[in-house]
């Protein structure tokens, strides 16, 4: 989020005027005071358009601020609740330029996107006056020294009179992208005062989970609130799970192989009154009786599930454990499990995992062949269970 | 022949004395793979006993390939640490380094490719399974009995998806089926694989497997079009992800409009790849170009 990503910036020596978070409206006028009376009141959420949206207004007293924050605090924007606001000074702005630095995937190395002609969506710039756009390729070999940001500001055009100040503003983003492990840091837009100064007057930073283990001052960065409470119970298990809104739970082993069971299960509910997967679940390599019986609980907990398809290709892990799993899950959640499980097995050890589950024929399961069979039936149950 | 991997590749592993180099060493090893050496500074020249073979721990790559003429490293090194591996590796000049570890920073990936690359050193992955040119050699974690050797090349980004596409056309089998990494950045891309298919005397069709995220899809759809003259089936996984999620692989996220599998799956379309909907259903797509054939 905006303030977050600001705080980063702060912290790089990025000129930036963080301002003041609140949650409260009631709390807006102190903040407007100490922000110089005339502020911008900002929702904070993770999704773009916030000024479209009117998440984002001016006040011109402390006695507005609290009425542009009743406004903003508890709206939705994009299906995201707005539960804070950023009270910053309104700043005395002469120009918006654009800025990031990001990791290149097509060329596996890093870009610099900059362009003095900030202010709107750089990709609108991009494709209506691609001029105006400029690309700089950095070598993560290299990173960004005092050639590669004279380039930059070079080939961005910033007036010469604030080059200088670019340059170093330009290093310090530099610092932030690198040091704080981000994929993307963006500022948009970055403003020339009316003093002649640069600032960051809004921005977004993405920081690489991967990357978690040397940046322990990261995990303060995740909100509670702001997530899915399911998604929030999952994580809590070490469980790889994201809420989707369809019907049929979805547990597999395997990020590809789980993205293409949700493909397959939408694909074969065109045939069921168009019936969709309701989650990605990947339980990875081991597929215990406990990590089985986690990503159910979790899969139950959803109201929208009215079925359940576990598709398991057992390449490392063996399905007579993804079988025992499955098994010991069921009598893990007892009277809790009520809703129709389809079983697909193959791979390795993979009779003897059939065979277990045909031996404890459990009246919630039912074991298909084949993947796209195994879908079409789970499709099939979760039309029939349909409230 | 098969593609960057042989019968007469030797294998050592980084991070073979943890546990999952372990494991994977001892499955490598039963499916046939030369495995020369482990590399281990703490435990340099102590000897590792598995099934039967003794297996020599080296200081460091340079020793093991001075000792071994090791020509592959597998790496099963903590993501903290697999920077620094993969630039030793790189350093000492080991021709092909495959990176299994999952959880690398990108940072770090993109510092260690470049690195490799001006080194000489081929990379694949990171966060991959590795690859096996079945009845050759086994460099990974691939289980090695789902199928057998045959003429169909594999590309892809998955782990599971591979195995799940092995195991479709076990009875055809495969000259080499290679796992890229579904991370933002990786070493040996669908293309490097493409090339070295199209150029393999062993390889007669070639299956392809993406997902969503990035381009690269996109950009081997048009290098098929101008380069590869064998028949190529391609699959995409991911046409129910939402916008900007992130998919279990740390690549796997739509992003606005772009990196979709519809995107995809229409660019591979257009070059004349036929794409199936489901993994069986490209399998069906493949049989049917073999069977005529």
């Amino acid at each position: 989020m905006e303030y977050q990503a600001k705080e980063l910036f702060a912290k790089h020596g990025v000129p930036v005027t963080v301002g003041t978070v609140v949650t409260d409206p009631a709390d807006a006028a102190a903040a407007a005071e100490a922000n110089g009376g005339k502020v911008v009141v900002k929702a904070q959420v993770k999704v773009g358009g916030r000024g479209k949206a009117g998440g984002v207004k001016l006040a011109q007293d402390p006695q507005e601020a609290v009425a542009k924050a009743e406004e903003i605090l508890g709206m939705d924007i994009k299906g995201h609740t707005v539960h804070r606001a950023l009270i910053a000074p309104a700043a005395d702005i002469a120009e918006e330029y654009y800025f990031s630095f990001l990791v290149d995937r097509a060329n596996r190395n890093y870009l610099c996107i900059a362009s003095i002609e900030g202010g709107v969506e750089i990709e609108v710039t991009a494709v209506e006056n691609p001029d105006a756009v400029a690309k700089v390729a950095v070598d993560p070999q290299v990173g960004v020294d005092d050639a590669k940001a004279d380039e930059i500001v070079a080939a961005t055009g910033f007036p010469a009179e604030i080059a200088d100040e670019a340059k170093s503003v330009i290093k310090s983003l530099w610092d932030v992208f690198i040091k704080e492990d981000a994929s993307l840091v963006e500022v948009n837009p970055l403003v020339r005062l009316g003093d002649g100064s640069l600032e960051a007057l809004d921005g977004k930073v993405s920081l690489d989970t991967n990357a978690d283990f040397r940046h322990e001052d990261h995990a303060a960065f995740e909100l509670v609130e702001d997530a899915d409470p399911l998604e929030l119970a999952a994580a809590e298990k070490g469980l790889n799970y994201v809420k989707l809104d369809g019907s049929v739970g979805i547990i597999g082993n395997g990020a590809g192989l789980v993205m293409s069971t949700l493909d397959v299960v939408a694909y074969a509910g065109e045939e069921h009154g168009g019936v969709k997967p309701a989650n990605f679940l990947d339980i990875g390599g081991g597929a215990s009786a406990e990590v089985m019986a986690n990503g159910l609980h979790i899969i139950i907990g959803d109201e929208q599930v009215r079925s359940v398809f576990v598709n398991v290709f057992g390449g490392i892990t063996s399905c007579d454990a993804v079988a025992n799993g499955i098994v010991g899950a069921l009598q893990k959640l007892g009277d809790e499990a009520t809703k129709p499980l389809v079983v697909r097995l193959d791979g390795n050890n993979v009779e003897e995992g059939r065979r277990i589950l045909n031996e404890a024929n459990h009246p919630l399961v039912t074991l298909v062949d084949t993947m796209d069979g195994a879908a079409d039936k789970a499709a099939e149950l979760a039309a029939a269970n349909r409230a | 022949m098969a593609i960057f991997l042989t019968e007469n590749s030797k294998v050592i592993v980084q991070g073979m004395t943890g546990s999952e180099g372990m494991k994977h060493t001892t499955r490598m090893l039963a499916s046939g793979t030369t495995i020369v050496g482990g590399v281990n500074p703490r435990k340099a020249g102590e000897t590792v006993s598995i099934d039967g073979n003794d297996i020599p721990v080296f200081g460091s790559v340079a020793d093991a390939m001075e000792e071994t003429g090791a020509d592959v490293s597998v790496l099963f090194v903590p993501p903290a640490f697999t920077k620094a591996a993969v630039i030793e590796a790189a350093d000492a000049g080991i021709p092909l380094a495959i990176v299994i570890t999952e959880g690398v920073p990108v940072h770090d990936t993109a510092e260690f490719r470049a690195y490799a690359e001006a080194k000489g050193t081929r990379v694949i992955g990171p966060n991959c399974p590795g690859l096996i040119s079945p009845g050759k050699s086994n460099a990974g974690i691939i289980p090695a009995d789902i199928t057998k050797a045959g003429r169909v090349g594999l590309v892809s980004k998955s782990g599971t998806l591979t195995y799940q596409m092995m195991f479709e056309l076990r009875d055809f089998g495969f000259s080499s089926c290679i796992g890229i990494g579904g991370d933002p950045i990786i070493g040996t891309t669908h293309i490097d694989a493409l090339k070295a298919f199209e150029e393999d005397p062993e390889t007669d069709a070639i299956v392809m497997i993406g997902e969503i995220g990035g381009d690269a899809e996109e950009r081997a759809a048009a290098y098929i079009k101008d380069h590869v003259t064998k028949p190529v089936v391609g699959y995409v996984a991911g046409f129910t992800a939402p916008e900007g999620k992130t998919m279990g692989h740390a690549g796997a996220i739509v992003s606005g409009s772009s990196g979709t599998a519809q995107a995809k799956k229409e660019a591979l379309e257009a070059v004349g790849v036929k794409v199936g909907k489901t993994p069986s259903e490209t399998a069906t797509l493949m049989r049917e170009i073999l069977e005529r054939s």
